[in-house]
């Protein structure tokens, strides 16, 4: 549940130091995965006093245990499938977890991956409206930042065209424009450095600069060992859903391709 | 490191509170995304179309046309002011029903990968599904009037009850919708299975035909164990009838609204952490 509260009162009772954004206590996250496809209801009942329903319990994450403090820039590293999608949900509380504690202080906004929620019959502008009040926006607060929104994406020209016109980069523009024209105190990028040409590559880039000068703790998932060594202060590697290593960049980046395959 | 002047907002996972109310709490939050879900919906759908949000009053109309011409002709039904305003009532009503309890349901299992990126809500589609709805009964509510100015119908001030029909209607469809949303995330042929629910139903209430018609063997469990009897009622009395609802009926609507209602947001939102997972 989300509280609001005093930040100077009233937090002691929760395990989260005053310098931490994210305190994740033993959390783990269990998927079931039923053996077979059991696609009816009747059949689902008919297997069910059978007592023929099997399903594999899958952990995908496992005891991780994480502190992230304010106005870090913190990697998440790991090969497919390792969980990191899933600490992130926990953390933007899409997913409670099965077992353990997830404790986020402040404004979470996920970037979503471009355009999550766009619609193409709509235009431009009815979409910046419909993505900003996802983000959790109201229509004022969209209306006060709307023309920087659009100054950003660079669609004067096309705003009021329908989405289906659109390139896929003048998508992915409108859709980064949105998602960070908010003011998190924690902001999730997952792989989406690479959106547009390249010199929105290096607007988008310098946005997520500003951020950190805010003090805005963000928390970066990337393949890309340059990307998060050249950002990120310190970093947490994961596999099979548990924690390897969590500590300075550079420590984690290299012990996580010690063990990579070549 | 970010200004501590403005009170913080916090998230405890083991702090889960009472989840009807918080998801009550939530969904009044984000009553703006709601707004913008239901202007998409009713956006999108006619957006190709040259008569637009024309076909909202065409539909209905055409519907009744067709079945006044089948029924009226072929079945004689003998109805107190004329078949074609008697079906219209009850189909606007049946169609909201149907409808909006069909697109929660759809709404979450197939849009519902938006809850898989972002903290929304759960009960946000189906409160679009249910003011999309609203929108639409509103605007065909239109040519119901039309209908019964030309075929004679007298307008009595009781039309001034109809919006509490519809909220009652509301009421219904949403605890109804979250019920069926609630089961579909568990087992998706649900709905498949609704479609044919939908059809048995309607015909087992007096929609397109007047409930006079039915045996006295069978009228008591087509009529009094069948709730949608109760809201489609509500809707025709202070139209087509043109009078106020009595006590009992009133209560009787009322109560099965507001248990649906109940029922469906409870079970629904105790259920709410389990969408991410299965969706």
């Amino acid at each position: 549940m989300l509280t609001v509260s005093d930040p100077k009162v009233a937090v002691s009772r929760l395990p989260i130091g005053l310098d931490e954004a994210i305190h994740i206590e033993k959390a783990s996250v269990q998927y079931r995965v039923p053996h077979e496809r059991i696609p009816t209801f009747k059949e689902y009942m008919i297997r069910k006093l059978q007592g023929k329903v099997r399903h594999h319990l899958f952990w995908a994450l496992k005891d991780v245990n994480l502190s992230v403090h304010r106005g870090e820039v913190f990697g998440l590293i790991g090969p497919n499938g390792a969980g990191k999608s899933t600490l992130l949900k926990l953390i933007a509380r899409v997913l409670r977890p099965t077992e353990g504690r997830v404790i986020v202080r402040g404004r979470v906004s996920p970037l979503l991956e471009m355009g999550a929620g766009f619609h193409a019959e709509l235009t431009g502008r009815e979409n910046v409206y419909l993505n900003g009040t996802i983000l959790g926006f109201t229509r004022r607060e969209i209306d006060a930042k709307f023309d920087h929104i659009v100054d950003f994406a660079e669609l004067w020209d096309f705003i009021d065209a329908p989405l289906r016109t659109y390139s896929s980069g003048m998508w992915a523009r409108l859709g980064f424009a949105v998602a960070t024209d908010v003011d998190p105190d924690v902001l999730i990028v997952d792989e989406l450095l690479s959106v547009g040409d390249e010199s929105f590559q290096r607007k988008s880039a310098a946005r997520i600069e500003a951020f950190r000068e805010q003090g805005v703790t963000i928390l970066l998932v990337s393949h890309n060992m340059e990307t998060i060594a050249s950002i990120c202060q310190r970093a947490a590697w994961l596999e099979h859903g548990k924690l390897m290593a969590v500590g300075q960049v550079a420590d984690v980046v290299a012990e996580y391709r010690k063990n990579q395959p070549h | 490191m970010k200004a501590l002047d403005r009170p913080e907002l916090i998230y405890d996972s083991q702090d889960r509170g009472n989840l009807p109310l918080a998801e009550l709490r939530e969904a009044l939050k984000y009553r703006h995304l709601i707004v913008q879900l239901i202007r998409r919906d009713i956006l999108t759908r006619y957006k190709r179309s040259v008569l637009g949000i024309g076909w909202t009053l065409l539909n209905p109309l055409g519907m009744m046309l067709v079945l006044t011409i089948v029924f009226s002709q072929i079945f004689k039904f003998a109805t107190v002011y004329g078949y074609p305003a008697y079906v219209l009532s009850g189909l606007l009503a049946w169609t909201f029903f149907a409808q909006t309890t069909n697109a929660a349901m759809v709404n979450l299992v197939w849009g519902g990968g938006l809850l898989n990126r972002i903290y929304i809500p759960r009960a946000s589609f189906g409160l679009a599904a249910i003011g999309t709805g609203m929108v639409n009964i509103v605007l065909s509510t239109i040519p119901l009037l039309f209908v019964m100015l030309i075929t004679q119908v007298p307008i009595h001030p009781s039309i001034l009850f109809l919006p509490v029909s519809i909220l009652l209607l509301a009421a219904f469809a949403l605890g109804v919708g979250l019920l069926l949303s609630t089961m579909a995330v568990y087992f998706p042929d649900v709905a498949e299975m609704y479609q044919i629910v939908l059809t048995a139903w309607m015909y087992l209430t007096p929609i397109i035909y007047p409930e006079e018609v039915l045996p006295e063997s069978i009228r008591f469990w087509v009529t009094h164990l069948n709730p949608m009897y109760y809201m489609v009622n509500i809707y025709r009395i202070p139209t087509y009838y043109g009078r106020w609802p009595t006590w009992p009926e009133f209560l009787a609507a009322l109560a099965i609204a507001l248990v649906a209602l109940i029922v469906g947001w409870i079970v629904f939102s105790n259920k709410s952490d389990e969408y991410a997972y299965r969706i």
